[in-house]
């Protein structure tokens, strides 16, 4: 299992088309991924829109990203740069 | 009678007999079941449907309304396939032994719910989003899908508390007289498709479901919002009149739409429409554009948290090029500044953001980004007639460097095979009195000139047109813009390039005699205001205008200006 921390530092939050990318980038894994907010218990799963939108992610929360599988490495690479992108 | 005032989106007058539109996801009913694997198997069946009903309406939205409206749909197939979402479905199955119909409607409010919640008004609003897809996923499994909205066969005003996207796609334009509905704010998808499909709207209109029942009369105004239940003769008289006075102006108009602009001595002026989004296309085509003039692309920017991917691009600038059949497409680049607020972008804040960086000035300033542009405007050059116009060009220097980073495009799509019309045209707005100046240069290194009369008067009378205080300036009867504009034409002609005009002054019918004496090639407008210009330009003479054209430059002031042409758009 790896993990990449990412804090949401744009003012829009991850919303519209940032959290559709995020959701579709992750589909295209194979491995488990889980998303935390803040250090908050509950999990998240980014495969799925419904799930990334609950989280209401707004600017200032950090998030946790963690995979495990055969790709896992790739994963969190892809979703670090989505989020990172959405924060430029 | 009774009164009510909601909020206007989609202007008109609308004078109807009611059709309340009932509520459609409420109508299933929660059964106990044994056959789990059965109910299972409904879900994704309806799963299935419901793609295929989705994908028709990305397809027809697409095509008859817009690009935005499509996405919308594009949204709903995520939510429906959406993995937590079966997940939830499954486990109400598994746990609660109920029907698909009654897990499906508490999956979804559990996630309605939830967004609802947030702080963030746009997550807040996908909860409308998510009810959607749960509503279509019932009528589905219910057998209830024949029909979305009630039969309309007759005029009608449909009032709801709310219409669904796929609600809304399906009302029939030709029957439906005006939409209101209770809930709802200017932004929300029932004011943006009203709009788009030209119905009178009022949304927001709260206690409107207690007060109205099927077969009462209302009448309402679109514009200003206030509506009327069951009128009394005098305001029936009163908006009787006020409709028969629009549509007696409207289908003056339209007998305008399938004439040649052609001036009444035998002169061709070409009648474009500027656009910042295709759902702008459908009205455009309808009221006889003949190409467009001026696509602003800004907005494909301002309205997204990333920049436009270069596919995206493509497909709208693809689009728009086809939906033109061949006519002339000029496409703007990316026009902004540091007014703006763009976050992805990160701009600088300036002093003077009106004179700062701006325009092609930010375009090489931020060169991967406009060159994805440039990347998706070249691939879509081979699906009909496309032109790249330059913004805010003040300096040759500038056409020079623009043309080179074109160049390096091309020569980057060439070496990966990709295809593109190699004899793209190449054009620049003047809208600064520097360029004006030197017309001359400009014009033997581009294909064409489009006048951009808001700004060309903004920095020519050093006026900003948004202050109160100096509004005494701003005026597209001002005589050095005038002669500008003169300058412009003649200098482009001596070389033998087209002359167009976009901005307010191009669609104003009491400036068009004048540019049309000027010479000017072609004239881009809103949509709104195409018929009445062609009604003008059929009424004139070009060489009696020409005449005129020396008489009206001798005029000192903008207000003997106006004064002076007055006369001649009211032929």
């Amino acid at each position: 299992m790896i993990q990449a921390i990412v804090e949401i530092t744009n003012n829009e939050g991850l919303h519209a088309r940032p959290a559709s990318d995020f959701s579709k980038t992750s589909m295209k894994y194979k491995s488990e991924i889980k998303v935390y907010k803040n250090n908050e218990e509950k999990a998240y799963n980014p495969k799925s829109i419904l799930s990334v939108m609950s989280m209401g992610a707004v600017k200032g929360d950090v998030l946790r990203i963690e995979a495990s599988g055969e790709d896992e490495a790739a994963a969190i690479e892809g979703l670090k740069t989505i989020l990172e992108n959405c924060n430029k | 009678m009774e009164s009510l005032l909601g909020t206007g989106v989609s202007k008109g007058i609308a004078i109807g007999s009611v059709l309340v539109k009932k509520e459609s996801s409420s109508d299933f009913q929660k059964k106990s079941i044994t056959d789990v694997e059965h109910e299972w198997d409904r879900f994704q069946k309806a799963i299935e449907a419901g793609k295929k009903q989705l994908e028709v309406l990305v397809q027809q939205s697409r095509e008859t309304i817009g690009e935005d409206e499509a996405q919308i749909f594009e949204a709903h197939i995520l939510i429906l396939e959406d993995e937590e979402l079966a997940n939830l479905v499954k486990t109400q199955i598994d746990n609660q032994k109920k029907n698909t119909e009654w897990a499906v409607h508490e999956a979804a409010e559990h996630f309605a719910v939830i967004l609802e919640g947030l702080e963030d008004e746009y997550l807040k609003e996908r909860a409308h989003d998510i009810r959607d897809v749960s509503a279509r996923l019932i009528r589905i499994l219910s057998g209830t899908d024949k029909h979305e909205i009630p039969i309309m066969d007759k005029p009608c005003i449909i009032v709801a508390r709310d219409l669904l996207p796929g609600e809304m796609v399906h009302i029939d334009k030709a029957v439906v007289m005006g939409i209101i509905t209770e809930a709802g704010a200017k932004t929300s998808h029932t004011a943006i498709l009203a709009k788009a499909m030209g119905i009178p709207a009022i949304v927001g209109a709260e206690g409107i479901l207690e007060k109205v029942k099927d077969h009462d009369t209302i009448v309402f105004d679109g514009e200003l919002g206030n509506l009327f239940i069951n009128p009394d003769s005098d305001i029936l008289e009163q908006y009787n009149q006020k409709l028969e006075l629009l549509k007696i102006q409207k289908k003056e108009l339209e007998s305008f739409r399938d004439r040649a602009s052609i001036t009444k001595d035998g002169a061709d002026v070409e009648l474009f429409g500027n656009m910042a989004s295709v759902a702008e296309l459908p009205g455009l085509v309808e009221n006889g554009a003949q190409g467009i003039g001026l696509f602003r692309t800004e907005f494909l920017y301002t309205t997204q948290a990333s920049a436009p991917s270069e596919e995206e691009q493509f497909e709208i600038y693809k689009l728009t090029a086809e939906k033109m059949q061949g006519k002339t497409v000029i496409i703007r680049t990316l026009d902004i500044g540091g007014d703006k607020e763009i976050p992805y972008l990160g701009l600088d804040k300036e002093e003077n953001p009106f004179l700062g960086c701006r325009g092609i000035r930010l375009c090489f300033d931020k060169v991967d980004i406009w060159k994805v542009q440039l990347r998706a405007l070249l691939r879509a050059s081979i699906f009909g007639d496309i032109k790249i116009m330059l913004p805010m060009i003040s300096v040759i220097e500038e056409v020079r460097k623009a043309k080179e980073i074109i160049n390096e495009v091309k020569e980057e799509l060439e070496s990966s095979g990709i295809p593109f019309n190699e004899n793209l045209e190449i054009g620049i707005m003047i809208e600064t009195p520097a360029a004006a100046m030197i017309a001359d240069s400009m014009a033997s290194e581009v294909d064409f000139f489009s006048i951009g009369t808001n700004d060309l008067i903004q920095y020519t009378l050093a006026c900003d047109r948004m202050n109160p205080k100096i509004s005494y300036l701003y005026s597209q009867f001002n005589p050095s813009v005038l002669r500008l504009i003169k300058h412009i034409i003649d200098t482009g002609h001596e070389y033998g390039i087209k002359v167009g005009m976009c901005g307010e002054a191009a669609g104003d019918i009491r400036l068009i005699p004048l540019f049309v004496g000027m010479g000017l090639d072609e004239f881009s407008m809103n949509a709104s205001g195409l018929l009445e210009a062609k009604k003008v330009v059929t009424q004139i003479s070009r060489l009696e205008m020409s005449k005129v054209v020396p008489e009206v430059l001798k005029l000192k002031t903008a207000q003997e200006v106006e004064t002076y042409l007055a006369g001649f758009s009211a032929i």
